[in-house]
């Protein structure tokens, strides 16, 4: 269990930094959000999921973020005041706004949209010049997917905005879907700017080789750094395994501890474990694998204003789309972490001067590309946003737009995390659309299933998210469903968790015998033909002109 | 009619010393047919699979396995083995009809 | 647990990593009862009594693949002449025949592990049954999940 008082401390003791002391309503200062005392010989800092989030946005929190068992009441799993009571941030604060979807209208006009590559290059470089040859810029993953500029180059846009400020290592996850051939390209560039991919779970399916180094050594301000790379275990699963066909990835908890001891047996003082494995099976980890120093943990999204502890384990998440960058100062003797002292800097962008060569590099990612992004297709009345457990309203638009182009009586979209959020009254461009479905395999579907099937389906969803064994939890959340509705009992056994399915259009149960006609998008399996959904969605918004969404009552938790 | 053998392989370790438990790794192409696949005429296609492994060193075996039809196809197969003195391991894989593939290959301990 | 801890192994697994590898003893059921996965293991049990420990069986959590489930069987063991593990077999319940496959192993191997790759037609057990060189058996069981897949975050 988290030791909950390590917690009050953490928390406390980021009060006290200049992230958490702003009061609400004062706007940030990028000397506030930088103040830190420095301490011990090693700097960390983790950027993570940033899914080619290149431009500031606004970025709404999850109001339902389940989890299972008694992880539920723990984070990751609380959101709004909840989460902010567990970490002492108080309402209506700057920090209250980065962290939960409270008020998030008045409060995202109040500190503006938050995140830009070249803001996060600004605090990269004022931190690494503050501590020359002690820092370590750590990308957890999912940088170079997401939005159009990513998928138009298949991922080289991002590699180049991201060499400004040259992690010095990173690990993925969608990386994966440019497939096998472009991915290696992709990492070339990205060694030739100075980033080591590093995976240790990824082996090749004929002879079990490593295809990535799992771990290096890095030495900054004295102090041996071994940096360990787990790439998200379930991609062949997630995301089309087609993709990436002569590599296995995994877990592999054995291999994990074994690359640890390999670690500490060369001499590594500090060992980091750069994941993108998710908060609760990074968690479930620490609790079986000793000898893990910090666990820079990203694919859920999830922030911590305070470590997690676990043992003598730090869990650190840094949250997504450029959000947030966390700071993890260690002060190492005798071969151990003796203290630490961490910030999760929240990502103000008007608080924050753009580093010249990376919005330079921004700019050159965008332009080819600002007729079709700057096209506007309709304008919402209404918040869109999609992170939480269950439909969010884009989701909801998104499934409206299946359905509406397709003639299907069902939509399912999957339960991505990444997509920015668009304020009541904003304009609905194209860029805003692609930064929610740009994906390699985007093509629309649509095919008969029987009841039975597509309650099959949910409840097979519903058990990758909510397991109660978190090593069977692949992230992400529940797959959002258009034209159904149902309650959603995660705590229920698998095969049951899925109640009341109801066909909206006749409001009668769903007859499990009876074939429906299904839309959806982002197959995992054989490639479909359809268009790919950006196309649909644009279309849908063109004829509607005004968006106008309720929050989904149909779907709801038991 | 049997399906080729094919061609088998193996992975040896290298720079192994005395006394080192080692990870010996093989491969052999070969579709493990379950006799439980139909062809696109609906016949069933018959069992066909590799049933036995056997690890020599040097003449002594070392390891065996036997395989059922839920071993997937290729067969890959690998175990350990504690090397104290450079020699010569076969192995040999036999299918249902009793034909066989053989390999060999060297170990050096330094 | 998806994964049983290697007892012995140079890791640094935890002790209650390491528990997660007591195994579940297949059900006393009447003859007439038992599926063919138990009438098997009765007949290489014989009239010895089922233990519970020593073997780690590892699998994927989540197989990727149904058609090609990586598995690894680990028995702790001195592997001396006198002490040693002879056989382990390996059964999956749920497929149509419960036989995978049985490791020989030698004092010669010096530990008793072997990996290959199995075909597991939905989710169930994988269960391994070792024979010790004194007659002694072992048994565990681990659940490896086939899924649809998709939407990850």
């Amino acid at each position: 269990m988290l030791a909950r008082r390590d917690l009050l401390a953490g928390a406390a003791a980021l009060a006290a930094s200049g992230s958490l002391a702003a009061a609400a309503g004062e706007r940030l200062s990028e000397d506030a959000l930088l103040r830190f005392a420095p301490l011990g010989q090693v700097t960390l800092l983790h950027l993570s999921d940033l899914h080619g989030q290149l431009l500031p946005a606004h970025l709404r929190e999850a109001e339902i973020n389940r989890g299972v068992g008694g992880a539920r009441a723990e984070p990751p799993f609380l959101t709004g005041a909840a989460f902010r009571r567990w970490f002492g941030i108080a309402a209506g604060t700057p920090m209250a706004h980065a962290v939960s979807a409270e008020d998030f209208e008045r409060l995202a006009r109040s500190y503006g949209r938050m995140g830009g590559l070249d803001r996060i290059a600004t605090l990269v470089a004022a931190i690494r010049a503050d501590r020359p040859g002690r820092t370590l810029l750590l990308d957890g993953g999912d940088t170079w997917q997401g939005g159009w500029p990513a998928l138009a180059s298949r991922g080289a846009a991002i590699v180049a905005a991201m060499a400004p400020l040259a992690p010095e290592a990173m690990t993925g996850h969608w990386e994966f879907t440019y497939g096998a051939e472009q991915m290696r390209a992709l990492i070339a560039a990205a060694e030739a700017a100075g980033t080591r991919f590093l995976a240790g779970n990824v082996q090749d399916r004929e002879w079990n080789d490593d295809v990535f180094p799992a771990l290096h050594l890095f030495e900054r301000g004295g102090v041996a750094v071994a940096v360990i790379g787990q790439a998200f275990p379930y991609t062949p699963i997630a995301n089309p395994a087609r993709l990436i066909p002569d590599w296995t990835m995994g877990i592999q908890a054995e291999k994990l501890a074994e690359r640890v001891a390999e670690a500490r047996a060369a001499g590594a003082e500090v060992v980091v474990l750069l994941s993108h494995n998710g908060v609760a099976l990074d968690r479930a980890l620490a609790r079986r694998i000793e000898g893990i120093d910090v666990i820079l943990s990203g694919h859920t999204h999830d922030c911590t204003p305070a470590p997690l502890t676990v043992g003598r384990t730090l869990l650190v998440a840094s949250g997504a789309h450029g959000k947030f960058l966390t700071r993890i100062d260690l002060a190492v003797a005798g071969g151990r972490v003796v203290e630490h002292r961490h910030a999760l800097i929240p990502v103000f962008a008007e608080a924050i001067r753009p580093d010249a060569a990376t919005a330079a590099a921004v700019a050159a990612a965008r332009a080819p590309h600002a007729p079709l992004l700057d096209t506007v297709l309709a304008e919402t009345e209404t918040t869109l946003w999609r992170r939480g457990t269950l439909n969010g309203t884009w989701d909801d638009l998104i499934c409206a737009a299946l359905m509406a182009e397709t003639g299907a009586e069902i939509a399912l979209s999957p339960g991505f995390r990444w997509g920015t959020a668009l304020p009541a009254a904003s304009p609905i461009t194209m860029e805003a659309v692609l930064e929610q479905t740009a994906i390699t395999y985007p093509n629309v579907w649509r095919r008969s299933m029987t009841g039975e099937q597509i309650k099959a389906l949910l409840e097979d969803v519903a058990d990758n998210l909510f397991h109660p064994d978190p090593f069977y939890q692949q992230g992400g959340d529940m797959v959002r469903a258009g034209g159904l509705g149902f309650v959603l009992d995660p705590d229920a056994p698998k095969g049951r968790r899925i109640d009341a399915l109801t066909l909206l259009a006749s409001g009668a149960p769903l007859e499990a015998g009876r074939s429906y006609a299904v839309a959806g998008w982002a197959a995992v399996g054989e490639e479909v033909a359809g268009p790919p959904v950006w196309e649909t969605v644009a279309a849908h918004l063109r004829r509607l002109g005004t968006v106008r969404i309720a929050p989904n009552a149909a779907i709801r938790l038991a | 009619m049997a399906a080729p053998m094919g061609t088998p392989r193996a992975r040896i370790p290298t720079g192994v010393k005395a006394g080192d438990v080692i990870e010996i790794r093989t491969l052999i192409t070969h579709p493990m047919e379950t006799g439980q696949r139909r062809d696109t005429a609906g016949a069933t296609i018959p069992r066909d699979i590799i049933r036995s492994f056997v690890a020599r060193f040097e003449g002594a075996e070392v390891f065996r396995m036997d395989l059922h039809t839920a071993v997937s196809a290729n067969p890959y197969i690998a175990f350990p083995f504690r090397a104290e003195r450079s020699g010569r391991f076969e192995f040999v894989w036999t299918n249902d009809a009793g034909e066989t593939a053989r390999l060999t290959a060297e170990l050096r301990v330094g | 647990m998806p994964i049983t801890a290697h007892i012995g192994r140079r890791t640094a697994l935890t002790a209650a990593g390491a528990l997660a590898a007591a195994a579940v003893l297949p059900p006393a059921a009447p003859a007439a009862t038992r599926t063919p996965t138990e009438v098997t293991i009765a007949k290489i049990v014989g009239n010895r009594a089922v233990n519970q420990g020593r073997i780690a069986i590892r699998l994927p959590a989540i197989a990727e693949n149904g058609n090609a489930v990586p598995l690894t069987v680990a028995v702790e063991s001195p592997m001396t002449a006198a002490d040693h593990v002879k056989t382990v077999h390996i059964f999956a319940d749920a497929n149509p025949f419960a036989e995978v496959a049985s490791f020989h192993f030698t004092p010669a191997c010096g530990r008793a592990e072997a990996s290959t790759r199995i075909r597991l037609g939905e989710t169930q057990d994988v269960i391994a049954v070792a024979e010790m060189s004194d007659g002694s058996v072992y048994l565990a069981r681990q659940e490896v999940k086939v899924t649809i897949g998709g939407c990850g975050g």
